[in-house]
């Protein structure tokens, strides 16, 4: 037995590279499409030219005679399979039923009709052309506003307002609060559709065995659990028969936050062909078929103080939901409305939301999921009434937030925030730029006639989905720690990452509590068969909440491995660390390795204790945790074309606890694009017919590298009270953070002009005409 | 039609359809599936290798376009089980998230030291505009590029 005690370093905390991308780097990893299987099929999908059609006739005799096709399924095939899931549940929200072929009608441009299935991908698509629908095109409505206007076409018959649903949320005495009120400021807001554009699209393998009664389905998934659940059961398979896969995932943002009708269509193929079935989504298909993002219009209404107190907010908001409800839709407005008070202490709110059916690609959950909207809104609000009261928008923001000894702060939509310093990211942001300094060099600027903008955002962020009653499916998650016999350990979790890092930081938590190399941890997830069950990751909820889980697995985890080491050392008084137990009396210790193998020899087992080394939790938090920050934007505008050029971006984020800094600062850069993407660039536009105009990367206009500023990410530390691991979370922050500080600071620069709102994405011919028109 | 056609080293002699692109061959066929397809129109470079020394979008070609070519793949690009210096870059800078771009823009950032060992920032980025990342913001990349350049990845 050894004596000497091993002396580990803390991994938590340490900018350490990443365990995942050996394989991502070499071209290794396993995406769905690189999966080749013996006696494997092609699928190709035909969807709906038009936005809203009745189907007269399909003929599918010319493609199911063409060469290699197998198979051609209509929606007269899949009827009974489904329909597609809606798990928000809102009072009196109106569900259509979605099949996952149309049957006789269509809703929007993209809308699978029939699937052909053939030998090899090329001769589907071959067939797919083949397959004549005769159609008879009704009018369509694709703008949410022009939707519920008397008049409107309805996009499902039964519902001739378009409707969805009406939800209305209020805290206070709203009322009392604008009586009171010295000022109000008054303003419509929109937050543009965006399309979430993963750079791995979505694809599905589907393997059954009949024989055996058990489907594989490979999946391209932030949810394998929730995908298992819920497509087995549109199958009608018993859920034990169907193992899901999320082989490696090439990016989600929400958009693979989904049950989709094509996984359940490929399980159905395989079960009708009885081989494996692949389809791999076109980026076309992707940009109509998957789900989008945003698509608010927002009226705003904030009564305050002459002095700048907030009393009051009000909000009407538009949501487009486009034609179906998908897994989260309906519910992601109402995050906006629990958010609408972002960091301010204003105890009076109001807020309506009109959930409109609009023939478009249903919207849902995309990086921020209602956050980056509510706090757009409130963001732009604030700078309006400091640009009413001629003060200064640092200085308004300082005097409203709640204040550091009201934690934990019960807000009015019934939230309580868990900690905060909401006033520190800001002063030191302001330090960092030196703001004083900058507000006399824009003085000087615009002396000259240039248009300079300096833009504040604080932002406030519900992170860690979340306590299981507030959240749709469940808002716990599955950790399990195993043990080998040599020593070697295995963490499963449910967390379904997608590039955020977990097989690094998870494995940093784990050779942390066990005190033993991180070499020697391997990190597993996305697989049903492996992890017991899972949530899955989104909503900033994988380390917040998986690796809290993770956290208690490894607790009860070394209660045992004390028990195991004090049968070995014969002494009931030891202690376990870094990776010993010692028994300091006697001057003895035993390593892990002999603990893990000793465990499962079984030789003498202690008192009331199984044999083997494996411990599971499934954690269920207590509430949700609240990161917040603040980020300044400074911006110049050339006043001949409209072009801003952000010369500065400072992000200073309050994410809690970090357990990898080098991990944290690319969550920021990647959020902070997404959401600079939305305020210049990204827009998903339909014309009047509902066909999407941006669909296709040479119209929708993501982001590339010589277009993104630096971005400068700074931190505060705040640790959260509601998990042992002090961790917020990070993954939708820069998002969160960057549209309102751009927008801020463009309206800034174009305010002595009279300018007071523009609506996103700032393209230059609309800040030209601004620009323009201002002069004049 | 029979091509044939060298591959990180190795020869290849398939009978491939004309209409086949050089992507689904290396794929499909040849089972290199390291270069992804994230448009197949083009516009994303995630599908980027190398053919006779240039860097192409191998969605943008034909298989047989390739007959009597020297093509790179990112498989290629390790040298007896030791990374490249872009590899190698791209890990230590976190240059990857999701890692789906990271293939064609290992090779797109190869391809830029190749011609200027080393790049400014502004060069940097208009190398590789035509590779889209939607998880990194670029910035790591941008930092993994630097990184391959200071240690003369393009000497
Ligand atoms: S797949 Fe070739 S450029 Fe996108
Ligand atoms: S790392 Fe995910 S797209 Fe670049």
């Amino acid at each position: 037995m050894a004596t000497t005690i091993i002396q580990t370093e803390k991994l938590v905390g340490k900018r350490i590279r990443r365990r995942e991308d050996p394989r991502l780097i070499t071209g290794t990893a396993t995406y769905v499409d690189d999966i080749q299987m013996p006696g494997m099929h092609h699928a190709a999908i035909v969807r709906s030219p038009h936005a809203a059609a009745k189907i007269r006739s399909i003929n599918i005799k010319a493609a199911a005679e063409a060469p290699g096709v197998v198979a051609v399924f209509t929606g007269k095939d899949t009827e009974k399979v489904g329909p597609v899931p809606c798990g928000a549940s809102l009072p009196g929200l109106r569900v259509p039923h979605h099949y996952i072929l149309a049957i006789d009608r269509v809703y929007l441009v993209g809308h699978p009709v029939a699937v052909v299935v053939a030998t090899d991908r090329y001769l589907a698509r071959d067939a797919a052309d083949l397959v004549e629908v005769e159609w008879e095109v009704l009018p369509a409505v694709a703008d949410p506003e022009k939707a519920i206007a008397p008049g409107a076409p309805p996009v499902h018959p039964q519902w001739p307002d378009n409707v969805a649903f009406v939800y209305h949320q209020e805290g206070g005495d709203v009322d009392k609060a604008f009586a009171e009120a010295e000022v109000v400021v008054k303003q419509r807001i929109t937050s543009q559709r965006l399309i979430p554009s993963a750079m791995e699209t979505r694809g599905v393998l589907a393997e059954w065995r009949g024989a055996d009664r058990q489907m594989t389905l490979y999946t391209s998934t932030q949810i394998p659990h929730l995908v298992r659940t819920l497509v087995s059961g549109m199958l009608g398979l018993e859920e034990n028969r169907m193992r899901v896969i999320a082989p490696e995932v090439g990016g989600g943002f929400g958009s693979k936050l989904n049950v989709y009708s094509e996984e359940a269509l490929m399980g159905f193929v395989s079960m009708k062909i009885g081989k494996p079935v692949k389809w791999i989504e076109s980026r076309r298909e992707n940009f109509l078929c998957t789900i989008h993002g945003r698509g608010h219009v927002d009226y705003f209404e904030v009564a305050a103080k002459k002095d700048g107190t907030i009393l009051g907010i009000k909000l009407k908001l538009i949501q487009d939901q486009g034609a179906y409800h998908q897994l989260l839709g309906p519910a992601i407005p109402t995050l906006s409305v629990l958010m609408m008070p972002g960091l301010y202490r204003t105890k009076n709110v109001r807020a309506e939301i009109v959930g409109v059916f609009t023939n478009c690609t249903p919207t849902d959950a995309y990086r921020g999921a209602g956050r980056p909207e509510a706090t757009h809104g409130i963001e732009r609000m604030v700078d309006i009434l400091a640009d009413e009261l001629k003060m200064d928008p640092a200085e308004i923001r300082l005097k409203n937030f709640v204040h550091n000894e009201e934690f934990p702060f019960p807000t009015a939509t019934g939230l309580t925030y868990d900690s905060g310093d909401y006033a520190a990211p800001l002063q030191k942001a302001m330090g960092i730029v030196d703001y004083k300094k900058l507000l006399a060099e824009q003085a000087e600027a615009r002396k000259q006639g240039k248009l300079m903008g300096i833009g504040i955002c604080t932002y406030g962020e519900i992170c860690g989905f979340g306590p299981s009653p507030a959240t749709p499916a469940g808002g716990w998650e599955c950790g399990t720690v195993r043990v080998e016999p040599s020593g070697k350990v295995t963490v499963l979790t449910g967390s379904c990452h997608h590039g955020q890092g977990e097989e690094t930081t998870f494995a940093q938590i784990a050779a942390d509590e066990l005190g033993v190399d991180i070499d020697d941890i391997l990190v597993l997830r996305g697989d049903t068969a492996i992890v017991p069950y899972g949530i899955g990751t989104f909503g900033s909820r994988a380390t917040a909440i998986g690796g809290t889980a993770l956290y208690f697995a490894l607790q009860d985890l070394k209660v045992k491995i004390k028990k195991f080491g004090a049968v070995l050392l014969g002494s009931p008084d030891v202690s376990f660390a870094n990776g010993q137990v010692t028994c300091n009396k006697m001057g003895k210790s035993v390593s892990f390795k002999e603990v893990a193998a000793a465990s499962y020899r079984a030789m003498k087992l202690p008192p009331n204790t199984e044999p083997g080394l494996v411990s599971t939790h499934f954690w269920e938090p207590p509430n949700f945790t609240f990161g917040f920050g603040a980020h300044i934007a400074v911006t110049e505008i050339d006043p001949e074309t409209g072009q801003i050029t952000v010369r500065r971006y400072l992000a200073v984020d309050d994410c809690g606890n970090i357990i990898n800094p080098l991990l944290v600062d690319g969550q920021v850069h990647g959020g902070v694009a997404q959401g600079m993407g939305q305020a210049l660039w990204e827009q998903g536009v339909y014309d009047d017919n509902g066909q999407l105009i941006t669909g296709e990367y040479t119209d929708y206009a993501m982001p590339r590298a010589h277009m993104m500023p630096w971005i400068q990410s700074e931190h505060t530390i705040t640790p959260s009270p509601v998990n042992p691991l002090g961790v917020k979370g990070v993954g939708e922050a820069g998002t969160i953070g960057a549209s309102p500080s751009l927008v801020n600071s463009v309206v800034d620069a174009l305010s002595h002009l009279g300018v007071r709102h523009i609506d996103m994405p700032m393209t230059p011919e609309k800040i030209w005409k601004l620009v323009a028109g201002g002069k004049n | 039609m029979k091509i044939n056609l060298t591959i990180n080293g190795k020869k290849y002699s398939p009978d491939v359809e004309p209409r086949l692109l050089l992507i689904h061959y290396l794929r499909d066929v040849a089972g290199l599936t390291g270069a992804h397809i994230g448009c197949e129109t083009s516009l994303c470079g995630a599908c980027t290798i190398e053919v006779n020394g240039k860097s192409v979008k191998s969605c943008s070609m034909f298989a047989v376009q390739a007959d009597g070519a020297d093509v790179l793949t990112i498989e290629g690009l390790a040298q007896d089980g030791k990374l490249h210096a872009m590899q190698e870059a791209f890990w230590n800078q976190h240059g990857l998230q999701c890692g789906f771009c990271t293939p064609g823009m290992i090779m797109a950032c190869k391809a830029i030291l190749d011609h200027n060992p080393n790049p400014s920032d502004d060069e940097i980025r208009h190398g590789i505009e035509g590779n889209l990342c939607r998880c990194t913001g670029y910035q790591h990349i941008v930092n993994s590029v630097k990184a391959a350049a200071a240690a003369g990845a393009g000497k």
